[in-house]
């Protein structure tokens, strides 16, 4: 599959990476050639094969239902680039 | 005696019979570790808490009450999140976090007696098999060629710690493997390098790379060492779902042991057209070594093997498109301003990851979008289930499976790094073991005619690290490989 | 169809499926440990799971898979043994991973139904698509700052089940029934608050509109509505501004709209092209979740008596309308007051002071059933005074008027005020002797015939006897004394 850079662009903006304008053009070629290789897959025939979700065959364990966690919040914004009377802070958000 | 040039069990021993002391050990590591700067291996290192926890061995030694790990210094893996110190899986876009908590592994060979030397460098998000994609620059490979004093990498991801075991600046490390990432550049580095069981090790507290694939491991100067390290990493974990709920065996007691009677598998698919000749006769070394042991080779079939990389590389950017989306300049790491949400989100993101995590998220992202998953990430899907019968299928007629580790022994830093695909070849032996959740290990068996390592690659059962560990100790004994690497900075 | 919209051009069928968020009622959070108490300052109910950091793994609360099933066995529905959670993924502020955790190709609950009671006493069956657990995301607030948006993870893991109705409702008023016997019975089972104001209850419309039989239209989303009467407000109103847009010849545009509760209208929201590729694919942090048959039919058997069996019990058992029995279980506690007043009484009674009365006298006071003043045994008791003929019905009413303002008990209130009704003949007597020696032209009218008098005496009688007399006695003794 030959990507183009608009296709490039539409998938930068879905996972949120700017990516030059200048760039576009040869990582519209390494993804395209990624892409292309990969498609070697469409030689196998797959009618009637569950996908594999997980490798691990037990049921998962399930959690009990107490509070166990949370009170940290010190922690949790120590981190952080901005924070502001316990929040965290991003730029203005118009809905 | 030079301290570094001891393994974890003898060292354990030394320590025991006070032979040395903890802090000693400690000091001549941190010693190494200095003088290893030039291969770049260590991102931070930790030497006042490496100092203050071989005090504590050394009191805990005096009252007769040793660990099981006591003393060991560890070098961790950037991946594992260390509390209170620095934790960025090599990319910038996590530079500066500090975890407020401890991964499950490094927990566990903490409580067991082992101490941390530092963090180690690896490709950025573990993406690569060359530890060059990193933020903070290479990883050199402590072996040079014969006669050429051209830098190495040492494989990856896990290539700091590789060069940190290998240059004798750790006594042991922990790596992760996805795709390959522990088995591969402890080929390239001349050391043991062990993948258990998808489920064996918690992955609570370790950066994810793909969360079906991922799973932390040892590695060590020798196969003892390995189940030594495993024995204190392993364990159920209930913060990880996918932590298998099962009994850790002793592995320590499975090294030594015979195989005689075992049956082990060859896959023909991994002859691979164009493979160097020289993979090809260690590889029949190996086989010759285990018949000598009374082990009895079959020939198996892996159908699916030249299909394993491409599912390989459809899944596991897929799941690390996902797994990347919370750096977002919000909570922790890098931001960089933007006048709306999502031009801070993509000023970071563009910002804050190497090409080649832009790369895979762009893959993953694209093989999940409307309209391409079925025919991408489904697919890939459908063929790991096949791939993983294969395993099982072949587990019918052997006890284990051994193959060459990598294809090629080290190359040189500017090699195959214009070409992403050439890159991913570096994994078409260790991938399909990830995608099939097995145990695998690499074991030092043999130098190039360059007078680099090359390792062989043994696979279990699942759950069946015993086996593993018994078939390598046996390669091992019979290798006799002593070879030590140009700049094994330890023992200078 | 009593639903359909007439519009220039003819008759319009509305074409309504309802989702529903419905927070699960746990103490801690759906994959974390963290706490789900409403209220709590910000980020203090924060794991480190829930603000996404690195390397943190999610587990499954097996209390908030209890609630969904139990909730999918509420409405009827299959219980599907074996569910996968899936990872949907965008961003935004308040979505810490970047994806949410939600269940997309296989929910843990399938198709269901829910049962409506129409005004006019009949009932009509609504299908259930599914209902998947999910994860709530954080709060993001817009109003504290200029330039900047403060973010609040406290919410942000809380369980939320995702309520798929089919496209089976025809009518804003349907809706609202919908909605209102969805809160009953997640409220019957305990798995939900269901308090639309308080946000555990959040409301998703899929409105369109065609002509009666015709195919279905284009579907406009009205996200977020937050009541049942918004709901119903905002359907009409969509439903109006589609047809208005069909029938000036223009096509309905498939979008999201906001519905705004201030001027009662939809708007439509700015969205992006791609905002909606949200890249569904199975979480591997988690296996599937897989549970026996025997684990759900035990949960099965400690089920509530829901609604519509309540119901049918209370009209059978009781003799009640299906109008006031439908009216006393629409809440559990409505219905278990009822119950504890009926016990040995007569039901008729009991159910007309509970709905008539006392929901009356709540609904005045702006209270529910738990903060009332008056308890089922006091009522009972009330009651009995009216069995044993202490009270009359009007006395009855003054003291209940007594019990909400005080509190007393009735007893209480009769001997204080000596409301006791006077059954003595004797005093009867003397007292319609003193009303007839007042009036004796009227007495003879009522003896020549005018027979409609005997309500002012009897008036008058009672009057006399400031209320307490016995209606019934004052009627058979006036009667023989005007008979003379």
């Amino acid at each position: 599959m030959a990507l183009d850079k608009a296709t490039v662009a539409r998938i930068a903006a879905l996972a949120r990476i700017k990516v030059p304008e200048a760039e576009l053009d040869a990582l519209a070629g390494e993804l395209s050639k990624i892409l292309t290789w990969v498609e070697q897959l469409n030689e196998i025939d797959v009618t009637g094969v569950e996908p594999m979700t997980a490798v691990a065959h037990a049921r998962p364990p399930l959690r009990a239902d107490g509070v166990t966690d949370g009170g940290i919040r010190d922690k949790i914004l120590a981190n952080a680039p901005e924070t502001t009377n316990g929040f965290f802070v991003v730029p203005k958000v118009v809905e | 005696m030079n301290l570094t040039s001891l393994t974890i069990g003898r060292a354990r021993d030394g320590l025991r019979r006070k032979a040395f002391k903890a802090r000693e050990l400690a000091e001549a590591y941190i010693k190494a570790m200095a003088a290893a700067r030039p291969l770049n291996a260590y991102l931070v290192e930790t030497p006042d808490r490496a100092l203050e926890a071989a005090a504590q061995t050394d009191a805990r030694l005096q009252k007769g009450e040793a660990l099981p790990l006591d003393g060991v210094p560890v070098a961790v893996k950037d991946l594992f999140c260390t509390e209170g110190v620095e934790t960025t899986a090599a990319s910038k876009i996590l530079g500066g976090f500090v975890p407020p908590y401890e991964s499950t592994v490094t927990a566990n060979l903490w409580r067991n007696g082992a101490l941390m030397l530092g963090k180690t460098n690896l490709d950025e998000f573990a993406m690569g098999s060359a530890t060059i994609t990193g933020a903070r620059g290479p990883t050199e490979n402590p072996w040079r060629r014969r006669g050429d004093n051209r830098p190495l990498v040492p494989g990856g991801s896990s290539g700091g710690s590789a060069a940190a075991v290998a240059a004798r600046a750790a006594l042991a490390a922990t790596g992760t493997d996805t795709g390959g990432s522990i088995r591969q550049p402890a080929s390239f580095c001349g050391i043991v390098g062990l993948k258990p069981t998808y489920g064996r090790c918690s992955r609570w507290g370790i950066i994810a790379f793909a969360s079906s694939l991922d799973q932390a491991g040892p590695m060590t100067r020798d196969v003892r060492d390995a189940a030594i390290m495993l024995q204190a990493m392993a364990g159920h974990d209930p913060r990880d779902s996918t932590s298998a709920p099962v009994p850790v065996p002793d592995f320590e007691k499975a090294v030594g042991q015979s195989i005689k009677g075992l049956r082990i598998g060859i896959p023909k698919e991994y002859r691979l057209d164009g493979m160097p000749k020289e993979i090809e006769v260690l590889w029949q070394r190996g086989i010759d070594w285990i018949k000598a042991a009374g082990a009895t080779p079959v020939e198996i079939s892996l159908k699916l093997t030249r299909y394993a990389l491409a599912t390989y590389y459809i899944i596991a950017p897929a799941e690390a498109s996902s797994n990347l989306a919370r750096y977002d300049g919000v909570r922790f790491g890098l931001r960089v301003p933007g006048e709306t949400l999502d031009a801070m989100y993509e000023n970071t993101r563009g910002q804050g990851f190497g090409a080649e995590v832009r790369r895979r998220v762009l893959i993953g992202t694209y093989v999940l979008s409307a309209g391409y998953y079925d025919a991408y990430y489904l697919k890939a899907q459908k063929i790991r289930t096949l791939i993983a019968r294969d395993f099982a299928e072949a587990y019918r007629n052997c006890d284990a499976i051994l193959t060459p580790t990598a294809p090629s022994a080290a190359f040189a830093i500017g090699e195959k790094m214009d070409d992403p695909i050439a890159m991913y070849l570096n994994d078409v032996f260790t991938v399909p073991v990830n995608l099939a959740g097995l145990p695998g290990i690499s074991v030092p068996a043999g130098l190039s005619q360059d007078g680099l390592p090359l390792g062989l690659q043994v696979i279990g059962k699942a759950f069946d690290e015993e086996t593993v560990l018994r078939v390598a100790a046996v390669l091992e004994d019979a290798a006799k490989f002593d070879a030590t690497p140009a700049l094994a900075t330890g023992l200078a | 169809m009593s639903g359909l919209i007439k519009g220039r051009t003819g008759e319009w069928e509305v074409v309504i499926g309802l989702e529903v968020h419905a927070q699960v009622i746990s103490r801690a959070k759906l994959f974390s440990g963290a706490a789900t108490d409403f209220g709590a300052e910000p980020n203090t109910q924060v794991s480190f799971v829930d603000a996404a950091f690195p390397g943190m793994l999610p587990v499954i609360n097996r209390f908030c898979v209890e609630q969904a099933v139990k909730t999918g066995l509420g409405l009827d529905a299959e219980i599907h043994l074996s569910s996968v959670f899936d990872r949907k993924n965008y961003f935004y502020a308040d979505l810490p991973a970047g994806y949410q955790i939600s269940q997309f190709s296989r929910p843990v609950v399938g198709k269901g139904k829910i049962v409506l009671d129409l005004s006019d006493g009949t009932t009509r069956e609504i299908g259930i698509t599914r209902v998947h657990l999910e994860q709530d995301a954080g709060k993001s607030l817009h109003d504290q700052h200029p330039t900047k948006t403060y973010v609040d993870l406290n919410r942000a893991g809380v369980a939320l089940m995702e309520i798929v109705s089919e496209p089976d409702l025809r009518t804003a008023k349907e809706a609202g029934a919908y909605l209102r016997k969805l809160r009953a019975i997640l409220r019957y089972l305990g798995t939900c608050d269901a308090n639309m104001e308080e946000g555990n209850l959040r409301c998703d419309c899929n409105v369109s509109v065609r002509k009666p039989g015709g195919k279905l239209g284009t579907r406009c989303e009205i996200k977020n509505v937050n009541s049942v009467r918004f709901v119903m407000q905002a359907i009409e109103h969509e439903a109006r501004r589609q047809i208005e847009v069909i029938e000036d010849g223009g096509a309905v545009k498939q979008e999201t709209r906001l519905f705004d509760s201030g001027k009662g209208v939809t708007r439509s929201m700015r969205t992006k092209e791609e905002s909606h590729d949200y890249r569904y694919f199975p979480d591997p942090d988690l296996l599937p979740l897989t549970f026996d048959a025997d684990w759900v039919e035990g949960l099965k058997t400690s089920l509530p008596e829901l609604p519509d069996v309540k119901k049918a019990r209370f009209m059978r058992d009781y003799k009640l309308s299906a109008y006031d029995a439908g009216l006393l279980v629409a809440e559990r506690e409505n219905a278990e007051y009822f119950e504890a007043v009926a016990k040995g009484r007569d039901p008729k009674l009991a159910s007309n002071w509970v709905t008539v009365e006392l929901f009356g006298a709540l609904n005045k006071l702006g209270k529910g059933i738990a903060d009332s003043p008056i308890d089922p045994k006091n009522l009972g008791e009330l009651i009995d005074l009216i069995a044993d003929s202490t009270l009359s019905g009007r006395l009855a009413k003054d003291v209940f008027a007594e019990m909400i303002t005080s509190g007393k008990r009735a007893r209480v209130i009769v001997d204080e005020k000596g409301l006791r009704q006077v059954t003595d003949t004797g005093a009867i007597e003397a007292a319609i002797d003193m009303v007839l020696a007042k009036e004796p032209a009227k007495v003879a009218e009522y003896r020549a015939g005018k027979e409609k008098l005997l309500a002012f005496f009897v008036g008058q009688v009672m009057k006399a006897t400031q209320g307490k007399a016995n209606p019934a006695l004052v009627n058979e003794l006036l009667k023989k004394k005007l008979a003379g």
